[in-house]
C-alpha cells in the first residue's frame, strides 16, 4: 500500500501543506537576529578602504597615520595577508586586499579595525595611497582587443575553449545541426540589458570572532557556508576545520552572497587583534560590495519556415564580467544554454563571451544569464509572430520545446517540462478589461505623481515563455548532507548547513523530517559547517531538491538504523547526490555524457500594461503566470516567490538599472537605484502546473528563478505591444516610449 | 552631549545623546532593540520605521535629540501578554515576510495607516506602504495581512 500508511501517524506540516514560515513569529517579533545585529562582548569595528578607481597601478600604500589615531587597533594590507594573497568563487584571481594594482571602483586596498565604527572611518581617511591611473576598459567588445586585465588568463585550462583574444573570461561556442539552414522568414535584432543589483534589503554584516587557538568563527549572512570556508583558510594559512562558518540571519541574498564579501577581511583583523570584530557595510558600499547581474549584449537572427517552425537561430551573446570571474563561466554557460528559449530549434550557433572589464564584477542573481538571453529570445519570436502574422502564442506552442526533444547541446530531455501546459494556462487566463477614464491617479501610469488626467494611455498585452536548469551544471560535483539524531522519546533534531535566505529552505527541512519520520518533534539546528558537511550554495533554485534529498535519505537512514538496534538514540548523516553532469565540449558546445544539465523548469507569464506615450511612463496592470514546479511543497511559500520574483523581472524592465561612468558607479543608492514598491506590483495570478520531476525527492523542482527569467521579457512585450516600438533594450527608459 | 528622556515601548529611558546621533542607533546601539533594521541610509526603504508619539517615522533621518519627550513604541512593544499584535498576526498567517528583514518596519507603518484610519482599501495600503521596500515579496501578501489585520483591528474596536 501507499507509504504513508505504513507510519504510525502523519504530522503536522507535511510536504504539500500550505504552511506558514518555520521563522515567522521571530521575524514579525523583531527578535530574529540578522547579521547587522550581531554582537559580542569586547567587539572591535573593522572598515574598509576602497579603491577611487577604475584602473591603476598602486604604487605605495603608507598606513602610519592611521595607526596613530585614537581607538585604533590595526591597519592591514596584502603584506598582511598571512596565505594565499588571491581568492575566487571559482577562479582565484581576486587579491584579498589589492597588491600592485586594482580594477575596479570599490576594490578593497587596505582595512583598519576601531573600538568605534566613527574612529575606523576617520582612520580609513589617513591612509595615504599613491595609485597612477591606467586607462580604465570599460567597453565590453572593445575589451577584447584592449591591454588585458588578467594576463596570466585564470580561467583558461580549465575545460574551456581556448581563446587567445584578450580579457576572455570563458567563449563557448554552441553549434547544432547545420546553422545555415534556411528559412522563408529571417527576423534579426540586437538586444542590450543594463547592471542589475540584488538589492537585498539587509546589507552585509559579519562577526569574526578568534578561537584562541589560531582559529576562527564566522558568523555571516551568506548562500554557501563550506564554500565560504574554502576560501577563507587557505587565504589565512589555516586547516579547514580551524574556520568554522555559521550562518547568522540573512536578509535577502539573490546570488549577491555567493561571493565573499568581508569574510576574510573581518578574519583578518580579528587575528590580528585577538579580539572579535564586527563589518558592516552601508548601503552605499553594498553596492560596490557584491557581484551583479551581468549585462548583456546580444544579436539574434531566426529563420522560420511561412508556417512558423523554427528551422534556424544564431545568437551572439556578450556578458560584462567586470573585473573579476567570480561565476561567470557559468552565467556564460547559461545564457547560451538556454539562449534560445524553451523551444525545439534543429540547428543552431550560439556564440557567447563572457569578458572581464575594469566595471563592477558580476556574477550570480537570480536567473544566472537565463535572464538575458530569454529577453532577447521572447522579443524574436514577438517579431517573428508580427512578420508571419501569427498570434504569438500559437507560435511558442507550435515550437514548444518538450520531453523527447533536444537542447542545442544535443542534450535530449528526459525529465519533466510541461512547456505546452504552461502556454496553455497563462493564456487562458481571464485578462481584466480596461478601466475607464477619468480614474483614480494611483491607477494611471506614474501612480503618486498625479501628472495627468490619463489621455496618453496605450494598453498592450504581452506574452513570454522562459526556462533554465535546476541545480548546478556542466560536472559539477555537487552533492548535499543533511544528519538526523532521532532521540529515544522519538522527537528528532535535524543538522544543515542548507543557508535559510529567505526562500524558506527551513520549512522545506522540517516538512520532508516530519513527513518521514512521522512526528511533529522536530527542529532544526543552527546551519554551521562545525556539525555537518557542505550543503552546497543556496542558489541555481538547486536547495530545495537537494536538502529535501538529503533530509529525506537521512531520516530513511536514521528509522532504519534504530530498527536494527532495536531502539536508542541513532545518529545519521547523510550526502544526497543528483544524476551526475558533464561538461560541455570546448570545441561544439555539445553534451560529452548524457547531460550537462541536471534538469529544467519552464514559466509562461501574460501581461497587461498601460503606458503613457506622452509621459514615457508605463504601469504594469496585471500579471497571469504558470509555472512548472515538479511538486508544491509549500503552496503558500511558493507563490511567495512567484511574486517576488515577478518583482525583480519588472524591475528590470523598469527602472533598475546600476550606472556606471568609466566604471564607477553613479547610483549606489536606493534614492538612485529604484526598486519597485507596492505600488509598482500589481495582481499576479498564478498557476501552479505540477508534472513531477522523476530524478527529484518528491518529484520537486526548484521555484526561486523561473519567474524571474521570464518577467522582464513578458513585460517588455506588453510594452511593445502598447507602443509598437521595438524596445530592445532593459530597462526601457521613458524616452523609449514616448510616442 | 544633550540629556534627552525617551519613553521606549512603555520604558522610560533617561540618556546622554550627542546631537548628531540618529533615534535608529539610539535604539539599536543603546537601548539594544536591534529589531529595529537599518536598510538603505537615505530615508528610502523604511526598514526603520517606527512610531513616534503615534506616527510612523523613518528613525534613520531622525536625531534622536529630536525625539526628546516622544513616546516611541518599536516591534518589540507591539506584542503584548506574549500574544501577537493583529498585524504581526497577519503578516505571519499571510506568508507576507520572506528574508523578514523589511518586516519590523513594514509591521511599523500598517500599524499607522490601520490606527490613522488610511487602511481603507487595497489602494489606499499600496499608497500608504509604498515607502517601504521589500525585495522578497512582490508585496501581495504584505497586502493582503494589512487588508486583513484592519478588518480584525476594526471589529476589535
Amino acid at each position: 500500500m501507499s507509504a504513508t500508511t505504513e507510519r504510525p501517524r502523519l504530522a503536522v506540516g507535511r510536504i504539500g501543506e500550505r504552511l506558514p514560515r518555520e521563522d515567522a513569529v521571530p521575524k514579525v517579533t523583531g527578535e530574529f537576529s540578522y547579521a547587522s545585529d550581531l554582537s559580542t562582548p569586547g567587539m572591535l569595528w573593522g572598515d574598509t578602504l576602497r579603491s577611487p578607481h577604475a584602473h591603476a597601478r598602486v604604487v605605495s600604500i603608507d598606513v602610519t597615520a592611521a595607526l596613530g589615531l585614537p581607538g585604533i587597533h590595526g591597519a592591514l594590507t596584502h603584506e598582511d595577508v598571512p596565505g594565499k594573497k588571491l581568492y575566487g568563487l571559482e577562479f582565484a584571481d581576486q587579491p584579498v586586499l589589492a597588491i600592485d594594482r586594482v580594477r575596479y571602483v570599490g576594490e578593497p586596498v587596505a582595512l583598519v579595525v576601531a573600538e568605534h565604527p566613527e574612529q575606523a572611518r576617520r582612520a580609513l581617511e589617513a591612509i595615504v595611497v599613491e595609485y597612477e591611473p591606467l586607462e580604465p576598459v570599460v567597453d565590453m567588445e572593445r575589451a577584447l582587443e584592449q591591454e588585458p586585465l588578467h594576463p596570466d588568463r585564470p580561467t583558461m585550462g580549465h575545460g574551456y575553449r581556448d581563446d587567445r583574444r584578450p580579457n576572455v573570461v570563458r567563449h563557448l561556442v554552441i553549434r547544432h545541426g547545420d546553422p545555415d539552414i534556411a528559412g522563408d522568414v529571417v527576423v534579426t535584432g540586437t538586444y542590450e540589458l543594463g547592471i542589475q543589483d540584488q538589492a537585498f534589503l539587509g546589507p552585509e554584516s559579519g562577526l569574526a570572532i578568534p578561537d584562541g587557538e589560531g582559529g576562527v568563527d564566522i558568523h555571516v549572512a551568506t548562500q554557501w557556508l563550506h564554500v565560504d570556508r574554502d576560501q577563507v583558510a587557505p587565504c589565512l594559512d589555516l586547516r579547514p576545520e580551524q574556520v568554522r562558518l555559521h550562518l547568522s540571519g540573512v536578509g535577502g541574498s539573490f546570488g549577491g552572497r555567493e561571493d565573499l564579501s568581508m569574510q576574510i577581511h573581518s578574519a583578518l583583523l580579528a587575528l590580528h587583534t585577538g579580539r572579535p570584530v564586527k563589518m558592516v557595510y552601508d548601503r552605499a558600499e553594498s553596492f560596490t560590495g557584491h557581484v551583479h547581474r551581468h549585462p548583456a549584449r546580444i544579436r539574434c537572427e531566426h529563420r522560420a519556415t511561412r508556417d512558423g517552425r523554427l528551422t534556424s537561430v544564431r545568437m551572439q551573446i556578450l556578458l560584462d564580467g567586470g573585473a573579476y570571474a567570480s561565476s561567470s563561466t557559468a552565467v556564460a554557460s547559461n545564457a547560451a544554454s538556454f539562449g534560445l528559449g524553451p523551444y525545439r530549434v534543429d540547428n543552431a550557433l550560439i556564440e557567447t563571451t563572457a569578458v572581464y572589464t575594469n566595471n563592477p564584477p558580476c556574477g550570480a542573481m537570480r536567473g544566472f544569464g537565463a535572464v538575458q538571453t530569454c529577453f532577447a529570445a521572447e522579443a524574436q519570436m514577438d517579431q517573428l509572430a508580427a512578420e508571419l502574422g501569427l498570434d504569438p502564442v500559437e507560435l511558442r506552442l507550435l515550437n514548444a520545446l518538450e520531453p523527447g526533444d533536444s537542447l542545442p547541446t544535443g542534450q535530449v530531455i528526459e525529465g519533466s517540462l510541461p512547456t505546452r501546459e504552461v502556454i496553455r494556462r497563462a493564456a487562458a487566463l481571464p485578462v481584466p478589461d480596461q478601466e475607464t477614464l477619468p480614474r483614480d491617479p494611483l491607477r494611471l501610469p506614474g501612480g503618486t505623481g498625479n501628472t495627468t488626467t490619463g489621455e496618453g494611455i496605450r494598453r498592450g498585452v504581452g506574452f513570454a515563455l522562459g526556462f533554465k536548469n535546476i541545480c548546478y551544471s556542466e560536472g559539477f560535483d555537487d552533492f548535499c548532507a543533511a544528519r538526523v539524531v532521532l532521540h529515544a522519546d522519538g522527537s528528532a533534531v535535524v543538522h544543515s548547513a542548507a543557508a535559510e535566505v529567505g526562500q524558506g529552505v527551513v520549512g522545506v527541512m522540517l516538512q520532508v523530517a516530519r513527513t518521514e519520520l512521522g512526528t511533529d518533534e522536530v527542529t532544526l539546528a543552527p546551519h554551521t559547517t562545525a556539525t555537518v558537511g557542505s550543503a552546497g550554495s543556496t542558489s541555481a533554485s538547486r536547495m530545495t531538491w537537494m536538502a529535501a534529498g538529503a533530509v529525506r535519505d537521512a531520516c530513511r537512514a536514521a528509522l532504519e538504523e534504530r530498527e536494527r538496534r532495536g531502539g536508542g538514540e541513532v545518529d545519521v548523516e547523510r550526502v544526497h547526490r543528483h544524476p551526475r553532469t558533464t561538461p560541455l565540449d570546448p570545441e561544439t558546445g555539445q553534451i560529452t555524457g548524457e547531460r550537462a544539465h541536471v534538469a529544467l523548469a519552464v514559466a509562461a507569464m501574460r501581461v497587461v500594461v498601460e503606458v503613457d506615450v506622452e509621459l514615457g511612463l508605463t504601469r504594469v496592470v496585471w500579471v497571469g503566470t504558470a509555472q512548472d514546479v515538479g511538486k508544491a511543497v509549500n503552496p503558500l511559500a511558493l507563490e511567495g516567490q512567484i511574486e517576488g520574483g515577478t518583482a525583480q523581472g519588472l524591475g528590470l524592465a523598469l527602472m533598475e538599472e546600476i550606472v556606471t561612468r568609466n566604471g564607477a558607479i553613479q547610483n549606489a543608492s536606493f534614492t538612485d537605484y529604484l526598486i519597485p514598491t507596492a505600488l509598482d506590483m500589481p495582481p499576479v495570478e498564478i498557476e501552479l502546473v505540477e508534472v513531477p520531476e522523476p530524478d527529484a525527492p518528491y518529484g520537486v523542482k526548484g521555484v526561486g528563478e523561473p519567474p524571474t527569467v521570464v518577467s522582464t521579457a513578458a513585460i517588455v512585450s506588453a510594452m511593445r505591444a502598447a507602443t509598437g516600438r521595438p524596445l530592445t533594450r532593459a530597462p526601457v527608459r521613458p524616452d523609449d516610449i514616448c510616442l | 552631549m544633550r540629556q534627552v528622556a525617551l519613553t521606549v515601548n512603555g520604558m522610560r529611558h533617561e540618556l546622554e545623546l550627542e546631537p548628531r546621533e540618529l533615534l535608529v542607533y539610539v535604539l539599536r546601539d543603546r537601548l539594544k532593540l536591534t529589531g529595529t533594521n537599518v536598510g538603505c541610509d537615505t530615508s528610502s526603504c523604511g526598514a526603520c520605521t517606527v512610531l513616534v508619539d503615534g506616527e510612523s517615522v523613518k528613525s534613520c533621518t531622525v536625531l534622536g535629540v529630536q525625539a526628546d519627550g516622544a513616546e516611541i513604541t518599536t516591534i518589540e512593544g507591539l506584542a503584548a501578554n506574549g500574544s501577537l499584535h493583529p498585524v504581526q498576526q497577519a503578516f505571519h498567517d499571510h506568508h507576507a515576510l520572506q528574508c523578514g528583514y523589511c518586516t519590523p518596519g513594514m509591521v511599523m507603518a500598517a500599524v499607522s495607516l490601520i490606527e490613522h484610519g488610511e487602511a481603507t482599501s487595497e489602494a489606499a495600503i499600496r499608497e500608504g506602504l509604498e515607502g517601504n521596500l521589500c525585495r522578497c515579496t512582490g508585496y501581495h501578501n504584505i497586502v493582503a495581512a494589512v487588508q486583513d489585520a484592519a478588518g480584525a483591528m476594526g471589529r476589535a474596536r
